[in-house]
């Protein structure tokens, strides 16, 4: 079954930090926090959810084309990540659940 | 065969923040070009670890993209501190990047590994206290 990235959104109660492209469809998960790690292993349209919040996580998934950053464990975002997410456009996401709670709930909406 | 549609970067040392412009600003063009998604996260991948190496290891560099009619090419450059033992630098794992590059989550030691899964062809040419020349080819057709 299929979800759109606003549908995740609503149904997981995440909060959108930039929500710039909420009718992507998503295709599945991934977690991690090494960078080089993620471009290696993440496929496109994938959710990947992270603890990192820094600037190159934005460039990591708007390269490997992610359909969106979930931060985990409610970690603080700079404005100029939220910024970057926005040009790049990066649909990215944030909630105080944790990295494992959130692969729960992805698997319990169908993905 | 035509004139290659040229792309030239300056990667600047100094900083993370804007290491992945000039891998953006490919990607928003290949996109232009219009090849496969496919294709454009290979290239803007491959490109993104370099330069991220460049900013790690050298210093910064330089980056000169190329699409010609069945290939695009990479080619990064610079004048750093070369790569002494390549075989080791290609092992998953391996690195030598200090720790307030890992911090922020590079550092893994798989920059080149994924820089070699993400193309067709790569070639180093490296020498100690010189500098390192990268070039790497994606297939198009």
């Amino acid at each position: 079954m299929s979800k759109t990235v606003s549908e995740l959104v609503s149904e997981l109660g995440l909060e959108a930090l930039a929500l710039t492209e909420g009718e992507r469809e998503l295709k599945g998960g991934f977690t991690g926090d090494l960078l080089s790690y993620v471009m290696a292993h993440l496929r496109s349209d994938e959710a990947w959810i992270t603890i990192m919040t820094n600037v190159n996580v934005i460039a990591v998934a708007s390269l490997t084309d992610a359909a969106c950053v979930i931060v985990a464990d409610g970690a603080e975002v700079d404005t100029e990540v939220v910024q970057s997410a926005v040009q790049r456009g990066v649909n990215l996401l944030r909630s105080n659940a944790s990295a494992f709670e959130l692969c729960k709930g992805l698997a319990q909406i169908g993905l | 065969m035509s004139e290659p549609y040229r792309m030239n970067f300056t990667v600047d040392g100094e900083n993370f923040t804007s290491a992945g412009d000039a891998s953006g600003r490919v990607k928003k063009a290949l996109r232009q070009l219009g090849f496969s998604p496919e294709i454009i996260r290979r290239v803007s991948i491959a490109m993104y670890e370099g330069e991220i190496n460049m900013v790690i290891h050298a210093g910064g560099g330089r980056a000169e993209v190329s699409v010609f009619d069945d290939y695009i090419e990479i080619v990064l450059e610079d004048d750093g501190p070369g790569i002494a033992d390549i075989e080791l630098a290609m092992q998953e794992g391996f690195s030598t990047a200090p720790e307030q590059v890992r911090a922020i989550g590079f550092g893994a030691g798989m920059g080149l590994p994924n820089m070699k899964r993400y193309t067709d062809e790569m070639t180093i040419d490296t020498e100690v206290m010189k500098g390192t020349r990268i070039t790497m080819r994606v297939k198009t057709v």
